[in-house]
């Protein structure tokens, strides 16, 4: 009837090398690149890497094996001789694999969850606790100062020389050390527990530290928190991972990870609150 | 079977667009026509994007000239870059593959695939058209307005897209965003329910819904989601609306945006999040099920083979559709919202696999023992399956919770639904074009172009949307105008020139379709009712079919759609007319 019954031998089996040229290709490269991953400085951001290469192996397997069968098919099949009689029993191929792939995703799920618990588990109560502040565009940074608590803020209390809204009645913030957005680096201790207090001024920003893995969106009217343990010292970005206007690419920030001691030295030698908007 | 009985004339084809038409093929068309412009203008978008960010520092030469407000100085402006993307995300996902999918396919196939003469509610469905056109209008009239298109991402999260202040395009464009939106949505639960209505009731004798081909039953789940899932946004864009214009505080809390506080009240930002993704995470499978249909089909023609498997894709595909209505909390995993409503969502997000991989197997096993005819439709198809498992995998990294901390809101997210949304639905657009726009138009487009265009268009395929994935491992998040400031980005950026060089070579092997397109519909070669040999009642009808389909009386159906190959009885394939 038509012109397409002639064979198209050379086609189908070009079409079968390149699909396992790809996968080659995919493999080569995604082991390249997951190994150029920046360097994950916390236990947390350590096994979420490993759950990551898990997954990778796993996907990476299911991948392979999809490819693999199309360019096997393609290349064997195709004219008369190769035709194979149809199965009746259809259920057992779709179950096997299938069953698998089950397997794989509640272990998936059960590694995962693991990790979630340590993530937004209660954190230790000596953590050291620190507030980021999103704002467009840069992070305000705020400590607790020596009684360990923070003043309140309002938004109505914002003016220039007091940019978080701080309650200047409020005696616990007389001995917060905060930093207006884009004028400070977030200094954190190694080795301790940090927990994260996680505000936003105007819309929605996240707070995103590759370098552990984790982020938390900053959210108006909100505070977020996050918490990890640093395990490594060393000056690292912090970055914003939410869209939140056309300085959203500019909201970098430094964080610094240093000794306990350094950090208690640093934070003596700043502001207090009360120096600043007496 | 022969050509040239169709003695009823056809009027040309720009009439056909252009008229108010009940007549469920010229609609079609008018979708088909519609949403392919709406590409060419996402492509247009996409190719600025790929300019800037493969070089967002250096000047090019002609930008300042073609945008003098968008591009001072031939570099994009910041505000301009985002609109760039917001557009670009809406009217590919809406505009070009909901409504093509839906809108241009299902309206041409659905009654011809069913033995109806047309649609239940003709007039509901040319009305449908006419909505969606008009919101394509308002759509695209952002671009013309004071402060510029919309610009908070194509998800709108507000405060951004609430509070006017917060960047220039929340202004007057941001509200065409949401008309256009709402608009867009009233027409596609137009069509919606009339695909289900016809489905359910315009069955001709003998078509049971277990003789329906694969095409039909994923276009019938894809309007079934749609139902549900689109008004929910419908009701969170009028909630915004007034938000934005009438001060009330659904989800803008008290925030003090550009130096001066704006005193709201109560409202929740990440409410609005529950209203999109309820309606956004559904959309993903109203794209991607019409493709799995149409390549089920075109594999099992193509591969002449009857279809593996046909009650277990269906049973899979319907606890798929059931899956992607309570899996949208995968997007808001560090959003703020309870910790613990992370682990359902994350669960069930992962075990969509399980449905997705069963009908994709049962696709794979079909090829199994093939006589394969290798025709662009077919290469297409193909090139689906491995971009729908390749973007697929990538999938379980951003619904497992846990690796979802890092890869969320990176360019892991972008590179993923690229490569399952943007494209492996693409492919199946493409294998849908080639394969029935022979029954469209009465010629079927040229091979060899065909061929040439699926080469390029697959390898380029790889090379712009794979490496996207590696940036994301790397840390780059989305929606950056440029990552040149961060020092742990910088090595990544000859990546970006890749991913740029290889969009353009993308975008350029389109023009290989455009070409083949216009060029067949006047000199491809002659197709007769039934070019490729199927079995599905479509191809018992002239190419193109007569108003109304069928002669004096409607098909007979005798068997299921895949009497193709061994089991057909004698000769090679059994039409579903065949007694």
């Amino acid at each position: 009837m038509g012109s397409h019954t002639v064979s198209t031998t050379v086609e189908r089996r070009a079409l079968a090398v390149v699909l396992v040229v790809l996968v080659a290709g995919l493999v080569f490269f995604t082991i390249r690149f997951a190994g150029r991953m920046p360097e994950a400085i916390s236990p947390i951001g350590q096994e979420i890497d490993s759950l990551f290469r898990f997954l990778l192996t796993v996907t990476g397997v299911i991948v392979i094996a999809a490819h693999l069968y199309l360019a096997a098919v393609l290349w064997r099949f195709g004219d008369e001789r190769a035709q194979a009689p149809i199965v009746r029993r259809q259920w057992p191929w779709v179950l096997v694999p299938i069953g698998l792939l089950f397997l794989a995703d509640i272990t998936f799920d059960h590694k995962s969850n693991k990790i979630w618990g340590k993530v937004f588990g209660t954190p230790p109560a000596d953590a050291f606790t620190v507030e980021v502040t999103g704002e467009q565009f840069a992070w305000a940074i705020r400590y607790p100062g020596k009684d360990g608590k923070f003043g309140k803020t309002d938004l109505r209390n914002i003016t220039d020389d007091n940019p978080l809204g701080l309650d200047r009645n409020d005696p616990a913030g007389k001995d917060d050390i905060f930093f207006p957005a884009g004028q400070g680096e977030l200094h954190i201790p190694v080795n301790r527990p940090v927990l994260f207090l996680i505000k936003s001024k105007d819309v929605l920003h996240s707070f995103c530290i590759p370098w552990v893995r984790l982020k938390m969106d900053a959210v108006p009217g909100m505070t977020t928190k996050l918490w990890f343990t640093p395990s490594k010292e060393g000056q690292y970005e912090f970055t914003c991972a939410e869209l939140c206007g056309l300085g959203h690419y500019k909201m970098r920030g430094i964080l610094i990870v240093e000794s306990s001691d350094k950090l208690e030295e640093w934070l003596s030698q700043q502001p207090t609150a009360a120096d600043l908007i007496p | 079977m022969g050509i040239g009985h169709s003695k009823v004339a056809i009027a040309p084809l720009w009439r056909r667009l252009l008229r108010f038409s009940t007549d469920h093929k010229e609609i079609g068309l008018q979708y088909f026509f519609t949403a392919w412009l709406m590409a060419l203008v996402g492509g247009v978008l996409a190719f600025l994007i790929r300019l800037h960010l493969g070089w967002p520092d250096k000047p090019i030469p002609f930008l300042g000239r073609l945008f003098p407000h968008g591009a001072e100085g031939n570099v994009l402006k910041p505000e301009f870059y985002l609109a760039l993307v917001t557009m670009h995300g809406t009217i590919m996902v809406f505009f070009f593959q909901t409504a093509i999918l839906l809108g241009g396919f299902g309206n041409f196939l659905i009654p011809l695939q069913i033995g109806a003469r047309d649609m239940a509610f003709p007039f509901l469905n040319g009305l449908s058209y006419w909505v969606f056109l008009l919101s394509c209008v308002v759509m695209i009239a952002g671009f013309l307005v004071e402060g510029g298109a919309a610009a908070a991402g194509w998800t709108a999260y507000p405060p951004l897209s609430s509070i006017q202040e917060a960047v220039p395009g929340s202004g007057l464009g941001q509200t065409l965003w949401l008309l256009a939106m709402a608009l867009f949505i009233v027409s596609s639960l137009m069509g919606s329910l009339n695909y289900i209505t016809t489905i359910l009731n315009m069955r001709t004798k003998g078509m049971t819904m277990t003789r329906l081909p694969m095409t039909i039953w994923s276009l019938l789940l894809s309007a079934v989601l749609g139902l549900l899932a689109f008004p929910v946004l419908t009701a969170g864009a009028i909630l915004l609306l007034l938000d934005r214009h009438f001060g009330t505080s659904f989800f803008t809390p008290t925030v003090f945006v550009g130096g001066k506080l704006i005193p709201r009240e109560g409202g929740n930002p990440i409410l609005w999040q529950h209203f999109f993704w309820f309606l956004g995470h559904p959309e993903v499978y109203i794209l991607v099920l019409p493709p799995l249909g149409f390549v089920a089909d075109i594999v099992a023609t193509f591969a002449r083979r009857p279809f593996f498997g046909y009650r277990i894709a269906i049973g899979a595909a319907l606890i798929l559709a059931f899956l992607s209505c309570i899996v949208w909390g995968h997007h808001m995993f560090v959003s703020g919202m309870n910790p613990y409503l992370a682990m359902p969502f994350s669960l069930l997000t992962i075990l969509v696999s399980v449905p997705f991989g069963t009908i994709l197997l049962c696709i794979a096993g079909t090829l199994w023992g093939g006589k394969f005819r290798v025709t662009t439709p077919f290469l297409f198809s193909l090139g689906f399956l491995s971009l729908v498992t390749t973007g697929g995998v990538g999938g379980l990294f951003l619904g497992t919770a846990s690796t979802d901390l890092y890869l969320h809101d990176t360019y892991f997210v972008v590179g993923h639904f690229h490569t399952i949304m943007a494209s492996s639905v693409l492919y199946g657009i493409f294998a849908a074009t080639y394969y029935w726009y022979p029954k469209m138009f009465g010629r079927k487009m040229s091979e060899r172009l065909g061929k040439w265009h699926f080469w390029l268009t697959f390898i380029a395929t790889y090379l712009t949307f794979v490496p996207m994935h590696y940036l994301g491992m790397g840390g780059m998040m989305r929606r950056i105008y440029s990552p040149l400031d961060y020092e742990f980005l910088a090595g990544l950026q000859p990546i970006n020139v890749l991913i740029s060089g290889a969009a353009f070579v993308l975008m350029a092997a389109q023009f290989l379709f455009v070409v083949n397109f216009f060029w067949s519909m006047r000199r491809g070669e002659i197709a007769s009712e039934n070019p490729w040999e199927a079995t599905t009642l479509e191809w018992q009808v002239p190419s193109p079919p007569p108003h109304g389909n069928w002669g004096r009386d409607l098909p007979v159906v005798y068997r299921g759609p895949y009497d193709l190959g061994p089991i057909a009885p004698k000769g090679d394939f059994l039409p579903q007319t065949a007694p």
